[in-house]
């Protein structure tokens, strides 16, 4: 996906007569991207046009001499289907939550990272940075022994919280699953999120907000006015990277409750027909409309909130 | 500079023709590459005493396959699906065979080594082993459930499992009269199918009723009174909260966990909880009074009076048709399956023998003091159903029959078949 981002981003500079100069660089730009390209272009477009071609037929890994072509068939039989919807609004479920969630409080680490003193930055930075840099499988299984009835001791330590007793089963009901799930995404990539807005609220010119303050804006007034639209770039950045990363939940589901109680994920129900079933066309299928959807969410984000990521890395 | 260059080019060429001299081994005896499900290091020192035994026709080494059953599955299937010949010999969880054995992704076993592994061999691992009325594997090791109780509870109850069978109303009776736990599988996995099986085949009915149909064909046992029996038992189990908070999300271990705890009273599981449970006490996590408290006894009843057909399990061997040295991987499961071995393995692993003969060793009657009714019980074990579509009917029974405390037997083993079916003629996602 983001070779995708990548490309549209340069397309829409102005086409002014460009000078030696640039057009020599953008030539050097070329011969130093361009391998890596290639290789992208190499094991993303092969695996993905092959997925569209299996999509097509009725095939089974451990029955390959039953291999039929059924056209669109496997389209209708996913698209029918009740699962596929339910995993479908779960996932967009986690999406929506875990982003707004973390972009709040990844927005709030930010600011007190950004005003720290300097000499507890570095020191506050590897703090915030922690949970970036566990294994996703490793946090999903720590969260899900912390939670679990037997071994976990969440019940016992926050028993005085209304509706949490030794006797939950956070794995057995729908919304107390999705609850831990979620928690878990969000102490995970929140640092994530921050880092990137950091990021953005270094590229704010101080100026600007001392500007502001001499003027007498309140605290609010120069978030609100100066700081906010100075970083939108850098937001909507997060935000797109994040959406699309929450959308293809995969770890934390498969650890925690493998899709029981309705907790089912695209990503899961892609595996699970591909790789458990052996059902390679109907998987390919669900793997193309979750492919379709990821360039949706992109294409939504990009159109719609009119990100420029060339300015989010400072070039604009 | 130039020879900074000239020495960088020859660590290269070293790097990269260095660990391709160790994997090439033309030379010397076939090596035999064992994929071992994980275990305590059990099969690795089989392997090696088949190695030495072989006097340098070949040499055995293992591969460890991942530790969960359904993906130790995924990894053989794709493996055998692209024609892997590098696997020689499968340690296979038998509901799996049929799925690897239909397209011909095992080597057809010659008739005598057929003669020679089916001897004294108990009746549920020849029953797993087998496939269309063949042999297909090697019968290895072969587990069952039993039932575990606490013997203060069962007394308090009036019943002495290890006398006459109970069924599984009396112990249900008994948990809800002393509020204490039953220690069975609830959880959204391969173990809620264990239970399932285990009740439809005590009940007297088969969950399906021609598994080596096609999955057009198929045609699925549940709307019967075996299923109704079944669901009752389990939807009760469930509604009445006899299992406890966690059952909706209990395997194996997480029920020995409630079995050894305060509300502890009958368990279904697998003989791991004997040596689970000593090397607990060993540590000290557990008191010695608790291991004085458990007894053991065949699987519960269904119907009182109609024998119980208790789950069966464990691992076969395969040969895979890929190999370049078939024969002599069949020579090898030979070795491997000695009741010696087999033996060896049941006291050191605590994973019983399919041979008849290794129960009589005495390191096996000292390890595991219920031996005599394990044997027994996998005389009457029920292998799981044996179809190639083993992994479509056993999720489609996770989907419909979880949690324990939805399924009500009128409506569950209709809903169930009317599932399955449509799986099985993609119709419908899993």
């Amino acid at each position: 996906m983001s070779a995708d981002v990548a490309t549209q981003a340069p397309a829409r500079a102005p086409k002014k007569a460009r000078s030696d100069r640039a057009r020599s660089e953008a030539r050097l730009g070329w011969w130093l991207a361009g391998p890596a390209f290639v290789v992208m272009l190499a094991v993303t477009i092969y695996p993905i046009l092959q997925a569209l071609y299996d999509s097509l037929f009725n095939y089974r890994l451990t029955a390959p001499d039953d291999k039929a072509f059924i056209g669109l068939n496997n389209y209708k039989v996913v698209l029918t289907d009740s699962l596929f919807w339910q995993s479908l609004w779960v996932t967009t479920l986690i999406m929506i939550v875990s982003v707004v969630v973390e972009l709040l409080l990844g927005f709030a680490l930010a600011l007190v990272m950004h005003r720290a003193i300097t000499s507890l930055r570095g020191l506050l930075r590897t703090a915030i940075l922690v949970p970036y840099g566990i294994i996703t499988v490793v946090s999903a299984f720590a969260w899900f022994y912390a939670f679990d009835i037997n071994s976990g001791f969440i019940n016992h330590w926050f028993d005085w919280v209304p509706g949490i007793d030794p006797n939950l089963n956070w794995f057995a009901h729908q919304g107390t699953s999705l609850s831990v799930i979620i928690a878990s995404e969000i102490w995970k990539t929140t640092p994530f999120i921050s880092l990137l807005l950091l990021a953005g609220l270094s590229q704010v010119p101080t100026e600007l907000e001392e500007a502001a303050e001499v003027d007498g804006a309140t605290w609010g007034q120069r978030l609100r006015r100066v700081v906010l639209p100075n970083m939108k770039a850098a937001i909507m950045v997060a935000v797109l990277f994040r959406a699309l990363d929450a959308f293809r939940i995969f770890d934390n589901v498969y650890i925690m409750t493998n899709g029981a109680n309705n907790t089912n994920v695209l990503s899961l129900l892609a595996y699970n027909t591909s790789i458990n079933r052996l059902e390679i066309g109907l998987g390919s299928a669900i793997s193309v409309i979750l492919f379709l959807c990821v360039i949706l969410i992109c294409f939504i984000a990009i159109k719609l909130f009119k990100v420029d990521l060339a300015s989010a890395r400072g070039e604009g | 500079m130039r020879r900074r260059t000239r020495s960088a080019a020859l660590a290269v060429a070293v790097g990269l023709v260095v660990p391709l001299a160790a994997c090439s081994s033309s030379s010397g005896p076939p090596t035999l590459t064992w994929y071992i499900n994980p275990d305590n290091g059990g099969q690795v020192e089989i392997a090696k005493r088949c190695t030495e035994a072989a006097n340098g026709a070949y040499t055995i080494t293992t591969e460890t396959l991942p530790r969960d059953a359904g993906a130790q599955r995924e990894q053989l299937a794709r493996r055998l699906a692209a024609k892997d010949s590098s696997i020689d010999i499968m340690s296979l969880d038998p509901p799996f065979i049929p799925e690897l054995a239909e397209p011909g992704f095992l080597a057809p076993m010659p008739s005598d080594v057929a003669d020679t592994v089916s001897k004294d061999i108990v009746q549920g691992a020849i029953d797993g082993a087998t496939w269309k009325g063949k042999l297909v594997t090697v019968p290895f090791w072969a587990n069952t459930q039993l039932l575990w109780y606490r013997k203060s509870v069962a007394q308090k109850a009036g019943l002495d499992p290890s006398k006459n069978p109970v069924t599984w109303k009396q112990l249900m009776d008994a948990a809800a009269d002393q509020d204490k736990y039953l220690g069975v599988q609830g959880t959204k996995a391969e173990s809620l199918t264990v239970w399932i099986n285990a009740l439809v085949e005590s009940a007297g009915g088969h969950i399906l009723e021609n598994p080596e149909a096609s999955a057009d064909d198929l045609k699925l046992g549940l709307e019967s009174d075996a299923g109704k029996d079944a669901a009752d038992i389990i939807g009760t189990i469930g509604k009445k909260g006899l299992g406890g908070p966690g059952l909706p999300t209990a395997d194996e271990n997480a029920t020995l966990t409630v079995f050894q705890g305060d509300k502890g009273s009958f368990m279904v599981n697998w003989p791991f909880v004997w040596s689970a449970s000593q090397g607990a006490v060993k540590d000290g996590t557990l008191d010695q009074s608790f291991l004085d408290d458990i007894g053991w006894a065949l699987y519960p009843e269904v119907t009182e009076g109609t024998e119980s057909k208790p789950p069966y399990g464990g691992i076969n061997l395969g040969v895979g048709a890929f190999s370049n040295h078939v024969a002599m991987a069949y020579q090898a499961t030979e070795c491997i399956v000695k009741p010696e071995n087999q033996a060896y393995y049941f006291a050191t692993n605590g994973n019983p023998p399919a041979s008849t003969a290794a129960y009589d060793d005495p390191e096996v009657k000292k390890a595991f003091p219920m031996a005599d009714v394990i044997r027994e019980s996998l005389e009457k074990a029920a292998p799981r159903p044996q179809t190639p579509y083993y992994n479509e009917v056993s999720v489609g029974l996770q989907q419909t029959w979880h949690p324990p405390a939805s399924v009500d037997p009128d409506t569950t083993p209709q809903k169930s078949t009317d599932f399955i079916t449509a799986v099985l003629r993609g119709e419908k996602l899993l």
